[in-house]
């Protein structure tokens, strides 16, 4: 139902997710944001269990932020992502573990662009593109075809449009609206929501 | 016979010199079950019950295969009673017979959306169990303080139960911050209290309508300077109060311990209007600016979203909402009898009194059959002429 998606580049990590806040078959929000800020470079995109996603985003997100305040400098895109992966499989053979998929996007100064793939079962793997969701079945040969390592922002932006076109065109659920943020050496900047013509 | 078998019904009758309290007359087949063990069973009501639910269930739910019986022990003597007492288990999610297009839980419609004059907070008044109706003048939105009022759905001991306890802690923050918690504010603090109940019975699903005035909300900026001030009341298209809030925002943050929070976390500016926020016992928190919640939702949400706009007025916006949960009380198997309807502005909150919407269907009807009428008159008239 949901979907995520990240694309890396030299230097820039780009990464959309879709707006939609569904509670069985209604959409309950359609301008649903599903990133969360874990510093100034550095991006969680979180989905899956309903309450999970909030919960465990926000948890990340505080102890990256106190991480900050104690020591006076940031974590990194790679030690924020294998923290992130430490707790979630710290929670997985408790009695609650946290049903969530994470993509951690981040701008290192010293290693460049990262980009995290995490899923519920705490995996991690550094991927240069990668997605979430059942959109991702349908989005990653597309990936797959057209990536190349150089990629400008211009045709970064150019490949994450055709897989949203494909997911408009093939995807039975309907997710008429994504956001779309980039991640490069100044911060994080929001780029146009990306929508679907039809309301 | 089989049933004896299952009963082991000839210990009893071998038990019991007379056979008048023999339920079965027949006497015939006792000779042959002379093979099976005798038991010593002292009472007449330990019955051995086949597998069915349905026979040691109560007749409300006959034919309805329920889980939060099936595993208990049936060799219990007070199973019946059990059964009885699951008469107020959570209605509807755990015993279906006829599986549903989608999981349905929450019998019943609320609804509430802002617009210009508020938020319009409206909820029918039927509470049913396992498809009776229990109560059919019940109270599903429950006022917290002057400016919140939440509507409910789901279990509803529950939604009870913990409007009561948020309540109470919202009462605790104001007493000992000196200020009223937002909206949104009350939305994590039940969100984060229900937490620890995820994965369980617990059932609660409500929206939480409140007018957030005046106060100030946590800024974690610790330097203060002109670029916040003009960020905040830029936001504030809607308030009335601009001027004020940019002087509390100043005597709060002379207040405020530094907490040494960096402008990493987003900054919460200072707020007055209205506020709407979704809250769930599955962990979800949403705000927006239309929720309708319960089994009746989906046909609230069509009618809403063909008449709600920010510039409705107090009037337009009150028949729109009853509308909408007349509509889904008619389609609605577990909506129904009443319509209740709260505004809240900045004043606080105000309630309509009940109305019947049993006299909303009579209304309409008539309205329908004097439109036909006045049509065929008309068409009378223009074929004399």
């Amino acid at each position: 139902m949901e979907y995520l998606i990240g694309i890396q580049g030299p230097d820039f990590v780009l990464v959309a997710a879709d707006n939609v806040a569904a509670s069985s078959i209604i959409q309950m929000k359609h301008d649903y944001d599903k990133m969360f800020k874990l510093s100034e470079k550095i991006l969680l995109l979180c989905v899956g269990e309903a309450g999970d996603t909030v919960q465990f985003a926000e948890y990340i997100q505080k102890n990256v932020q106190l991480y900050k305040m104690r020591n006076g400098y940031e974590l990194s895109p790679a030690a924020a992502a294998n923290f992130t992966r430490k707790n979630l499989a710290d929670y997985l053979r408790s009695r609650t573990p946290y049903h969530v998929n994470l993509l951690l996007a981040g701008y290192d100064d010293t290693d460049g662009p990262g980009l995290f793939y995490m899923d519920y079962l705490s995996s991690l793997a550094k991927a240069p593109f990668a997605a979430h969701g059942y959109g991702a079945f349908l989005t990653l040969s597309i990936l797959d075809r057209y990536y190349r390592p150089d990629l400008t922002r211009d045709e970064a932006v150019d490949l994450l449009k055709k897989c949203i076109e494909e997911l408009n065109k093939r995807f039975i659920l309907n997710l008429p609206s994504f956001t779309v943020r980039l991640i490069d050496k100044e911060g994080i900047h929001d780029l146009e929501k990306l929508t679907h013509g039809a309301k | 016979m089989a049933l004896q078998d299952l009963c082991n019904y000839h210990d009893i009758l071998v038990d019991d010199a007379t056979s008048e309290s023999a339920p079965f007359g027949k006497r015939i087949g006792f000779k042959n079950m002379s093979g099976l063990t005798l038991r010593n069973s002292t009472s007449l009501f330990k019955f051995y019950i086949p597998a069915p639910e349905y026979l040691e269930g109560s007749p409300i739910q006959f034919g309805q295969v329920s889980t939060i019986q099936s595993s208990k022990d049936i060799l219990h003597p007070d199973s019946i009673l059990q059964s009885l007492s699951s008469l107020t288990a959570p209605p509807l999610a755990s015993s279906q017979s006829v599986p549903l297009p989608f999981p349905m839980s929450h019998g019943t419609t609320t609804l509430a959306f802002m617009f210009q004059g508020g938020v319009l907070a409206a909820a029918d008044t039927r509470s049913s169990c396992s498809g009776l109706v229990a109560c059919p003048a019940a109270q599903k939105i429950l006022p917290i303080h002057s400016h919140l009022v939440s509507t409910t759905s789901g279990t509803s001991a529950d939604c009870a139960l913990w409007k009561r306890i948020l309540a109470r802690e919202l009462r605790l923050y104001q007493l000992r911050h000196g200020r009223r918690l937002s909206t949104g504010g009350a939305a994590k603090l039940l969100s984060h209290m229900l937490h620890p109940f995820k994965g369980t019975k617990l059932c609660v699903a409500a929206t939480l309508c409140g007018w957030d005035g005046g106060e100030v909300e946590e800024c974690r900026d610790q330097d203060f300077d002109l670029k916040d001030c003009r960020e905040v009341t830029k936001s504030q298209v809607r308030s009335l109060e601009k001027s004020l809030d940019a002087s509390l925002d100043k005597a709060q943050r002379a207040s405020l311990e530094a907490d040494g929070q960096l402008s990493l976390t987003r900054k919460k500016q200072s707020f007055s209007g209205p506020r709407l926020f979704y809250v769930c016992s599955d962990g979800t928190r949403l705000q927006g600016s239309l929720f309708s919640v319960g089994s009746g939702s989906p046909y609230a949400y069509s009618i809403l979203d063909q008449g709600v706009e920010w510039k409705l007025t107090v009037d337009e916006a009150i028949s729109i909402a009853r509308e909408a949960v007349y509509r889904a009380t008619h389609r609605d198997a577990y909506s129904g009898n009443f319509v209740d309807i709260y505004h809240i502005s900045s004043k606080g909150w105000t309630r309509r009194s009940r109305e019947d919407l049993k006299e909303e269907y009579y209304r309409e009807k008539e309205k329908r059959t004097k439109e036909k009428r006045d049509v065929a008159g008309l068409d009378s008239v223009c074929a004399e002429k």
